[in-house]
């Protein structure tokens, strides 16, 4: 019997789900190089490169030729903005959290202590709490928090505490240890001691075997932590929806508020370069675990 | 004092996890703890909080209404609990329909050539990775009424000389229902195929020979043994189908409204932030409670992780 014999009905499913899955993005990307300005209907594509000519809200000409709603984009000073808030979201939170998150997962496995129990239960309550509750939990901390400053320093104007970057980088770490945590632990699972063991025999004292030994062995769990971070940083709406302030708005937030007003080809077009970007990212991290093992 | 540390194991474990039980207990269990107090207080009306011990919002929650057509002092309201109800059967409608959907997909990858089966994994991962408000966004392009479905409809309609008005379709409880299971899918289908990527060929062989057919192999062996994954991927969809308000919000607007819409309007809208805190702590316990019995009768699921 072959085992990847196909049975036409998981066939057809298949070929089914993976249609569902893609037409949307396809089309998606397709009005991305929509000509008519108002991306109510699909008008044919943007021509050829030259000078710009709209004619009756239709773009004919343009200097980007096809890739006029990218260039768009690219001067679009929200869009930028966005951008570079929610990298450096991103980055930030998935710094501090890969560390706080790796440290809590070599205690959990290695070690014994009271707070045990509690550390573990607070690490697995996100995962199983809608992020909804979490989010509003965190607003109503900050607004209290801030409230209660500002009265107490007599704050006013431009110098009232508020919402912010600061409180969207905080909660985004709040939410990403766990999974930091939890993955760094799938890794430690399998970790032999008796390495960390021969090293101490040999003379090296606690941090030399932890740099020379422990560290090098966890590294690929480490790194896989922090991009899940990363990613789920990046991709964050809800928690960054009640975290965020004047002045942080994330791509996510942005695309967001856009939907409920006016859809123009940029957000097409936006969603086109965030999707290559997924696109190469997950190539990539294919090619490399694959190398891997 | 260093050399104490060195020889205390339990300080050192508890410095190593202090970072983490600080952070957690100042963003999760000290806001936890502040909706709590909260939906027992009363609102004032710049949308502040009185802290008090009122279970007002409790009641009016589950129907208790002031405002009556008829001029009686109270009277049964329903429309929160029929919010209610409806994130409830909405999130166990997307995840039926998700399991159904996802199985055949995952059973394909794990039984497809290894070689190919990297192929198939990275066409999954690329909707899942895609932000989540981007692929509701598609869901616009598709469904409004000059959408492309409507364009393919009106020209299929033209092509057997049929009249076509366009169809409503955004904007409906459909809508809402296509959205979620479009979002959601990815993270079903992964932990399946965890789960039966690790069924041996030689229990599909040994079924084989001992003369089940197809349907009985899979009743008897593939689907008791892929449960696991079904019970991970649930958990994975039907919390946060639970909380979402971003799909409902863009593809059902006003029409409708789940628990996340209201609580999201309590806090940005309405201004009521402790009505928001007691219908999020009942989305909490609602969430709790069904894991919690789901989860102790099929076990939980360590394909959790995995995705």
């Amino acid at each position: 019997m072959n085992p990847h014999r196909r049975s036409p009905f998981v066939l057809v499913s298949t070929i089914l789900v993976y249609f569902f899955l893609y037409a949307p993005i396809v089309v998606l990307v397709l009005y991305a190089f929509n000509a008519s300005k108002t991306n109510i209907l699909f008008e044919g594509f943007i021509p050829s490169f030259g000078s710009l000519r709209v004619d009756s809200g239709n773009v004919v000409q343009s200097p980007c030729g096809p890739f006029h709603w990218f260039c768009e984009l690219s001067k679009n000073r929200e869009v930028t903005n966005a951008a570079r808030n929610t990298l450096t979201i991103a980055l930030t939170a998935t710094i501090i959290s890969t560390i706080v998150g790796t440290m809590a997962a070599l205690a959990l496995q290695s070690y014994n202590f009271r707070l045990k129990a509690f550390s573990q239960v607070s690490l697995y309550i996100p995962i199983v709490i809608p992020e909804i509750v979490m989010g509003i939990g965190i607003l109503i901390l900050f607004s209290q928090l801030f409230g209660y400053l500002n009265n107490l320093f007599g704050l006013a104007g431009d110098s009232r505490l508020g919402l912010g970057l600061g409180t969207v980088i905080v909660s985004h770490i709040a939410f990403m240890i766990p999974f930091v945590t939890l993955v760094v632990q799938a890794r430690l699972h399998g970790f032999d001691k008796s390495y960390e063991e021969a090293a101490m025999d040999l003379g090296a004292n606690e941090w030399i075997t932890f740099r020379r030994v422990t560290f090098p062995m966890i590294l690929p769990g480490v790194l896989s932590g922090a991009l899940l971070a990363f990613t789920l940083s990046l991709d964050d709406f809800v928690i960054t929806f009640f975290t965020n302030g004047p002045g942080s708005t994330t791509l996510p937030i942005y695309v967001f508020g856009l939907l409920r007003r006016i859809i123009t080809p940029q957000v097409n077009a936006l969603s086109t370069v965030w999707i290559s970007i997924v696109f190469i990212s997950v190539l990539l991290l294919q090619r490399i675990q694959n190398r891997e093992g | 004092m260093l050399q104490r540390l060195r020889e205390n194991k339990s300080a050192q474990g508890t410095l190593l996890v202090l970072p983490t039980i600080v952070w957690m207990t100042a963003l999760l269990i000290l806001p936890l703890l502040l909706t709590t107090v909260i939906s027992f207080g009363r609102r004032t009306a710049d949308g502040g909080v009185i802290f008090s011990f009122s279970l007002d919002n409790y009641i009016r929650l589950f129907g208790y209404s002031t405002k009556c057509d008829n001029g009686a002092a109270s009277c049964f309201d329903p429309l929160y609990v029929q919010i209610l109800w409806r994130s409830l059967t909405l999130a166990f409608n997307t995840t039926v329909l998700v399991i159904l959907l996802a199985y055949p997909l995952a059973y394909f990858i794990a039984r497809a050539h290894p070689r190919q089966r990297n192929t198939y994994l990275f066409l999954v991962l690329i909707p899942l990775w895609t932000n989540f408000v981007i692929r509701v966004y598609a869901w616009i392009m598709l469904l409004r009424k000059e959408g492309v479905i409507n364009l393919v409809l009106g020209w299929l309609a033209h092509l057997f000389h049929i009249q076509f008005t366009p169809l409503e379709m955004l904007y409906t409880p459909g809508a809402v229902l296509v959205g979620m299971v479009y979002e959601f899918l990815p993270f079903m289908i992964l932990p399946i195929f965890t789960s039966l990527e690790k069924i041996d060929n030689s229990l599909y062989e040994a079924a084989a020979d001992l003369g089940a057919n197809p349907i009985k192999t899979f009743l008897r062996v593939t689907l008791p043994l892929s449960l696991p994954g079904v019970v991970a991927g649930t958990i994975l969809v039907f919390i946060p189908v639970m909380g979402t308000f971003i799909v409902s919000d863009i593809l059902g607007g006003r029409q409708v409204i789940l628990v996340g819409n209201l609580i999201q309007r309590q806090f940005l809208d309405a201004r009521d932030p402790t009505f928001g805190s007691a219908a999020s702590l009942i989305l909490m316990i609602l969430t709790l409670i069904v894991t919690y019995f789901y989860t102790r009768k099929f076990g939980f699921g360590e394909e959790i992780v995995v995705a």
